[in-house]
């Protein structure tokens, strides 16, 4: 398996086969040059994990709390998904946190105050979205004013609105039992499990399905090893959460039996695969990542820069409603605060942490997921921990910090090496 | 040569506003063969190229592609004909890999989902049949490659569509020596090929190494165009620095040239 013997692959061109050695090489090689990808996160993620579970063996590491960690996340997840494309061109969305506010209001007044039905009135929120996102798309695309200005002065604007919408900052609260379902039910255990297993197999299926059409025409496939390796691990996580999140957590579970994978657990892993299908398969995803690496070489081969400028926007803005309706839906309710305080800066910090780009190129929808996961565990975790508010903040900017300057240092290493 | 021009420009003219960058440009490219574009900076040699590839448009003149007259507007005109070019500073993506960036705008698709296997078979047999040997991965980005590496990629994207002409911008500026002969030599691969090639340089060795014909511009009109084999090394230094050299080129000037051409200091 360690050879190194070229084979005739790819037309007439001679090119290395790959080996389990050669890609753990490459790896490492890249991880040497600087790009680490979501590995500092991941590692970040255990080492936090270990302490906080260490220090507070019964409240952290209760399955009860497992579960809390997902819906805690979700809003915070689901905006840096949306964030993950603005980011890959260079971009920057500030008001992404009030911009989920504001949708989630548009719901919740809906629902509440005009007695909509949640078909409506979610329908309702997610356009609200998709216009944000085309505004401030076209103000930066079209008229030319750094993203960085007019996504502080939306900020500003949106906090505004939400409190004109909430009439100087009214409680709505939202009894709707669907949209209350989202952020606080569970799947069946039957389902968890369809779920969990089904996600294998389909992963697995897809990846043997590459290697098949692949070896069918004679170009190099990836070494059988490597792919077992990432079918193994991603049964494995899937399985072992499936398991951990199906017990029984219930603090009392003769009133009430709380046990099942949280339907925010779905809904994440729909958009996840969703948007990494449309980055990655797609011609439309492979723009983004040529207009965010060089925008003058996009657009000298043709690509409508400005349009993919807008829709970037448009994406993180959809996704910022996204993170509102679950907002409200946790909170069964919406305030002026919602999608205020810190959720912006723990949503860019979540795409950041997890390693997406600041300097945009780089970057995947994944990144939002670990790095959102960090976040919900320092969150949360110090929280458990008994200590103020004032304290998580320092923390969690300073692990932004890091994560920036992991970026901007393995920025100047891969041009200093050259790869 | 019994051949016809594949390419040919008569009576370019074009301004930037009050500046007339050029005048009464003729040029003739011939299929097989590389053409050498030459003039000083501000010669308006990359205003030419772009006219061609359809970034500006002209004010005045014909071009004629394959004995048919075209107009070209945008640079998808230019493609859909054939022509392409390798831009000076390559225009290529670094956080792509190499198949991504010889198909970037131009993606295979099944459907709605890329085709990458397909795409990356053409973009081997394209790369073969360039005689690149050997790359450790069609899958490796850009930003990895040597400077040499790159232009050959940035050469492989422009004949990957059956083009029928290419402009090389300065292919060889920023390479050392080893790399700028392999590049000459790609250059010369693709007029073996049939291609029509125009190489601009401002390396007299790079034009005599691998040229056919030489056109110099000189303050923003033809100079000469002149076989490679019928003139020597001083004679084109003249012809870029004078704009004539004996009984080639332009008349000498008249005051009225001067006062009319002094502002096309600025190369665009």
């Amino acid at each position: 398996m360690s050879t190194t013997a070229t084979t005739p692959s790819a037309g007439a061109v001679k090119v290395q086969k790959p080996t389990v050695a050669s890609h753990v090489n490459d790896y490492w090689g890249r991880v040497r040059g600087g790009d680490l990808g979501a590995l500092p996160a991941i590692l970040g993620l255990v080492v936090l994990c270990l302490i906080f579970g260490a220090a507070r063996q019964d409240t952290f590491l209760s399955t009860l709390n497992f579960a809390n960690l997902f819906s805690q996340g979700a809003q915070v997840i689901l905006i840096a998904m949306g964030l993950v494309f603005v980011l890959l061109l260079g971009e920057i969305d500030l008001s992404a946190g009030f911009a989920s506010g504001v949708c989630g209001a548009v719901m919740a007044i809906l629902l509440t105050n005009h007695g909509w039905d949640w078909y409506t009135a979610v329908p309702a929120a997610l356009i609200t979205g998709l216009v944000i996102g085309f505004v401030l798309g076209f103000l930066v695309a079209k008229v030319g004013i750094p993203s960085f200005v007019v996504t502080l002065a939306a900020f500003l604007a949106f906090q505004g609105i939400l409190l004109v919408l909430l009439s100087g900052g009214i409680n709505v609260s939202v009894r709707d039992p669907f949209v209350l379902k989202l952020a606080n039910s569970n799947m069946s255990v039957l389902w968890s499990w369809v779920l969990a297993i089904g996600s294998v197999v389909a992963y697995a299926a897809l990846q043997l399905n590459r290697i098949r059409s692949r070896a069918a025409r004679g170009l190099t496939t990836d070494p059988v090893g490597i792919v077992a390796l990432r079918i193994g691990g991603l049964a494995l996580v899937l399985l072992v959460a499936t398991a951990l999140l199906t017990q029984e957590r219930s603090i009392n579970p003769v009133i009430i039996s709380v046990k099942g994978v949280p339907i925010v657990v779905p809904i994440i892993a729909f958009f996840l695969v969703l948007w990494t299908f449309v980055l990655s398969r797609t011609t439309y995803g492979r723009h983004v990542y040529a207009v965010g690496g060089n925008a003058e070489a996009a657009r000298r081969a043709g690509i409508p820069v400005d349009r993919i400028r807008i829709s970037v926007f448009v994406i993180g803005s959809f996704m910022a409603a996204i993170g509102g309706i679950l907002a409200v839906s946790r909170a069964n309710s919406v305030d002026p605060n919602t999608g205020g305080s810190n959720v912006l800066l723990y949503a860019v910090g979540a795409a950041v942490i997890g390693g997406t780009s600041l300097f945009g190129g780089k970057g995947k929808v994944v990144n939002a997921v670990i790095g959102g996961a960090v976040v919900a565990v320092i969150d949360n975790g110090m929280v458990l921990m008994g200590y103020s508010s004032g304290v998580k903040y320092i923390f969690t900017g300073l692990i932004l910090l890091i994560a920036a300057s992991v970026d901007a240092l393995s920025r100047r290493r891969a041009a200093a090496t050259g790869t | 040569m019994a051949a016809s021009p594949l390419l040919e420009l008569r009576g370019i003219d074009k301004s930037f506003g009050p500046v007339q960058v050029l005048h009464d440009v003729g040029l003739s490219v011939y299929p097989g063969e590389v053409t050498a574009l030459v003039g000083d900076n501000g010669a308006g040699k990359s205003t030419l190229v772009k006219c061609v590839s359809g970034i500006y448009t002209i004010d005045a003149g014909t071009v004629t592609f394959d004995g048919k007259q075209v107009a070209i507007h945008t640079p998808r005109d230019a493609s859909t004909l054939g022509i392409e070019v390798v831009y000076q500073d390559l225009a290529l993506c670094d956080n792509l890999d190499i198949v991504q960036n010889m198909f970037l705008g131009r993606e295979k698709v099944k459907g709605i989902v890329l085709d990458e296997p397909t795409m990356e078979q053409m973009a081997g047999d394209t790369l073969a049949g360039l005689s690149v040997r050997t790359v450790k991965s069609l899958r490796q980005l850009v930003a990895s490659l040597s400077g040499g590496q790159r232009q050959t990629v940035a050469i492989a994207k422009a004949v990957l569509w059956n083009s029928r002409v290419v402009i090389l911008d300065e292919p060889t500026a920023a390479l050392g020596v080893a790399q700028t002969a392999q590049v000459l030599e790609l250059v010369r691969r693709l007029a073996d090929n049939g291609l029509g090639v125009v190489l601009i340089s401002h390396n007299m060795n790079d034009v005599f190494a691998v040229s056919d014909r030489i056109a110099a511009l000189y303050l923003g009109r033809m100079a000469a165009q002149v076989k490679t084999a019928d003139v020597t090394h001083s004679q084109v230094v003249e012809l870029i620095t004078a704009g004539r050299s004996g009984n080639l080129g332009l008349p000498p000037e008249t005051p009225n040239d001067f006062v009319d051409i002094t502002p096309a200091g600025d190369e665009r």
